[in-house]
């Protein structure tokens, strides 16, 4: 009996070292999150010691590998259906957000101060707003000197979570891009140019003139690109800030949605900028490699604890707080090992 | 000593030729059974769009992810107009480079522009994306494309090619910059074979009272014409499959166009942006076939080019 105690305790130990010195994890998908996810991943390796190894292969990639469990965790840009969630026996988690801008290139008029509304941009896209003198457009921007041009929209090409959450706002707010064009990560574009990547859309709109296009806010911040103002749900004039994205993911009600996946785009709220969004994580419910899955959960913990100053840096926008409770409980009462125990 | 060497080789190991020979051969398989497997895993992968679509998938101008409709004439023609283009100024421009260097050229600057066309071919294609996009597409699209619209726009019927707006991105600015890619490939073959024909025959020729282009044209391209359709195939393989260069300058947009000057697709910058964000079975697999349109098109030019080799060869019993 002594024995069988001493040789479990012994066990135990060096169970509890191999925890220890616990398996790198990986993981892979969008690669809109990719510069955040590899500065938490540096960070992390040096303060407990374990490494953290992510292949920004796209979403698509991400939620593949993650179905086929050859990944301890996926990424996606756009939040995974319930139903699918269901079948492939997953979880889905918001793990950081950012913002859509649109930006332009129109000759004497300065950054900032143009303002549209989406149900415009989807007029542009859509190829039936064709000049910037526009009467839509003059309407919007008293005093703006707006030239008899005509309007090139620039889209990216590659598919990417930035395409999704901007047609995902054009199809909240304008009927006809709901009807004949929809959201996704690549949509079916009806007029216009596509450049790869937000820099293929940057150099696009620097090229021509009289263009617009839409980038990730921290592309557009740091390469200083003249950005518009939006008009909001509640019809308030709002620029793209850190500000008016946590603004935008405040209110939002993330159990309305299977899996917390809640796409921030045309949220309530006066101060709330309308084209946000978050990316996800996707882990299996069902942790067949148990110390895997907890590191997984250690990594996230310790990420939305200590990471939200380096997610400012990075012009990400952390997940707020009282976000950050929902999510553990849903770890806590979804994910198990095997036997059926809790794994966080 | 080397003599009582090689005999003890043969005598101690007469199974090093046999070992040999099987070793090359097995090499040459895996090669055959790469390009088969390739070929396999092509078909099985897109089996999804093959079996819904059909043949209809390559006439097919519909690309639309959100609705899974999907159809690559848009990027078949894309990559069949940026080649042709890219052929139509490469090759004269390589035959005219390739003459020079080997029959006209001083023979102290041969070496150092042979030099430099080599070291051309050697630049890798995001480069020539990354200079075509910000060097030669603002310059393109301030001096010259104006120029081209102005004139050859108001042509009638032939005029649709280059009408529209000058935006420096689209089909055209692609052939460009495809053509000054593979220029130095077809040069490189060209000057190589052009230089293995035997001084006598072009100084027979010369002896009789030719001019130099009459050398060229009679002796030098019969004689290494076989090489000189190479180095074009070649060139054409290259702008067939080019990805990176293409993609910054097309435009991607998945629209069919008259316009040389609209911005258009081409099959391997639609798979280079479109496939790590394919999210759906259906999109998945129309990127694979995609791909598996690209190899057949590469397979039937090359086919092409050997049936022309063929014919030639048949031209020439026929002459004698």
């Amino acid at each position: 009996m002594k024995l069988k105690s001493l040789f479990g305790s012994l066990l135990a130990g060096a169970m509890s070292v191999g925890a220890a010195h616990a398996v790198d994890i990986t993981g892979a998908g969008a690669t809109f999150p990719y510069p955040i996810y590899a500065k938490w991943a540096d960070a992390y390796k040096k303060a407990t010691g374990v490494g953290m190894n992510y292949q920004s292969i796209g979403s698509g990639g991400g939620i593949k590998q993650i179905t086929a469990k050859t990944v301890d965790f996926g990424a996606s840009d756009a939040p995974m259906k319930g139903e699918d969630l269901e079948k492939n026996g997953l979880i889905q988690f918001p793990a950081i957000m950012g913002g859509v801008v649109p930006v332009y290139n129109l000759k004497g008029v300065k950054s900032g101060e143009l303002k549209l509304t989406g149900a415009l941009i989807a007029d542009i896209y859509l190829g039936k707003t064709k000049m910037w003198n526009d009467p839509a457009i003059a309407k919007l921007n008293p005093g703006v000197a707006l030239p008899n041009q005509a309007v090139s929209a620039v889209n990216r090409s590659d598919g990417s979570g930035t395409t999704f959450l901007f047609t995902n706002y054009l199809s909240k707010v304008s009927p006809e891009w709901k009807a004949t064009i929809g959201e996704g990560t690549a949509v079916k574009w009806s007029t216009g140019v596509g450049g790869k990547g937000n820099e293929g859309v940057a150099n696009y709109v620097a090229r021509i003139d009289g263009s617009i296009g839409y980038v990730e806010y921290a592309y557009a911040k740091q390469n200083k690109l003249s950005y518009a103002q939006m008009i909001n749900k509640d019809g308030q004039v709002v620029a793209p800030s850190d500000d008016s994205f946590k603004a935008a993911a405040a209110g939002a009600d993330w159990n309305s949605v299977p899996g917390m996946g809640v796409v921030l785009t045309d949220q309530p709220g006066k101060a709330s900028w309308p084209m946000t969004g978050a990316s996800f994580i996707l882990i299996h419910k069902r942790q067949e490699k148990p110390e895997n899955g907890k590191e997984v959960l250690r990594f996230f913990e310790w990420a939305f604890k200590n990471g939200a100053r380096m997610a400012d840096e990075l012009d990400y926008v952390p997940i707020p707080d009282a976000v950050i409770k929902l999510i553990q409980s849903a770890w806590r009462s979804q994910i198990k090992d095997p036997a059926g125990k809790t794994l966080y | 000593m080397s003599d009582t060497q090689g005999s003890r080789r043969l005598r101690s190991a007469p199974w090093a030729d046999k070992a040999f020979e099987w070793l090359t051969r097995i090499f040459a398989f895996v090669v055959f059974s790469l390009l088969l497997a390739i070929l396999v895993s092509l078909v099985i992968g897109s089996q999804l769009t093959l079996e819904k679509y059909g043949f209809s998938f390559i006439w097919s101008a519909d690309w639309d992810p959100v609705r899974e409709k999907f159809g690559a004439l848009v990027p078949i023609y894309g990559t069949v107009v940026t080649s042709l283009i890219a052929m139509l100024i490469g090759v004269p421009v390589s035959f005219g480079i390739a003459i020079f260097l080997t029959e006209l050229s001083p023979s102290w600057l041969k070496r150092p522009l042979g030099t430099a066309i080599e070291l051309l071919a050697a630049i890798p294609s995001i480069i020539y994306g990354m200079w075509g996009l910000f060097v030669f597409v603002p310059l393109f699209q301030a001096h010259l494309q104006p120029a081209i619209i102005d004139s050859l726009g108001n042509v009638p019927f032939f005029g649709a090619l280059f009408a529209g707006p000058p935006i420096g991105i689209g089909m055209l600015t692609a052939g460009l910059i495809l053509s000054i890619m593979v220029i130095p490939f077809i040069t490189a073959v060209m000057r190589d074979v052009f230089e293995i024909v035997p001084p006598m025959l072009k100084e027979s020729a010369y002896g009789l009272g030719a001019t130099t282009w009459e050398v060229v044209w009679r002796v030098v391209l019969p004689y290494t014409k076989v090489g000189v359709i190479g180095g074009i195939m070649l060139g054409l393989g290259r702008a067939l499959g080019e990805t990176m260069a293409v993609t910054f300058v097309i435009g991607n947009a998945h629209r069919l166009a008259v316009s040389l000057n609209a911005p258009g697709n081409s099959i391997a910058s639609a798979l280079a942006n479109e496939f790590t964000e394919a999210v759906g079975d259906v999109y998945y697999s129309a990127l694979i076939e995609l791909g598996l349109i690209l190899f057949l098109i590469t397979t039937v030019v090359l086919g092409l080019s050997k049936l022309l080799l063929l014919r030639l060869a048949r031209h020439e019993g026929a002459q004698a």
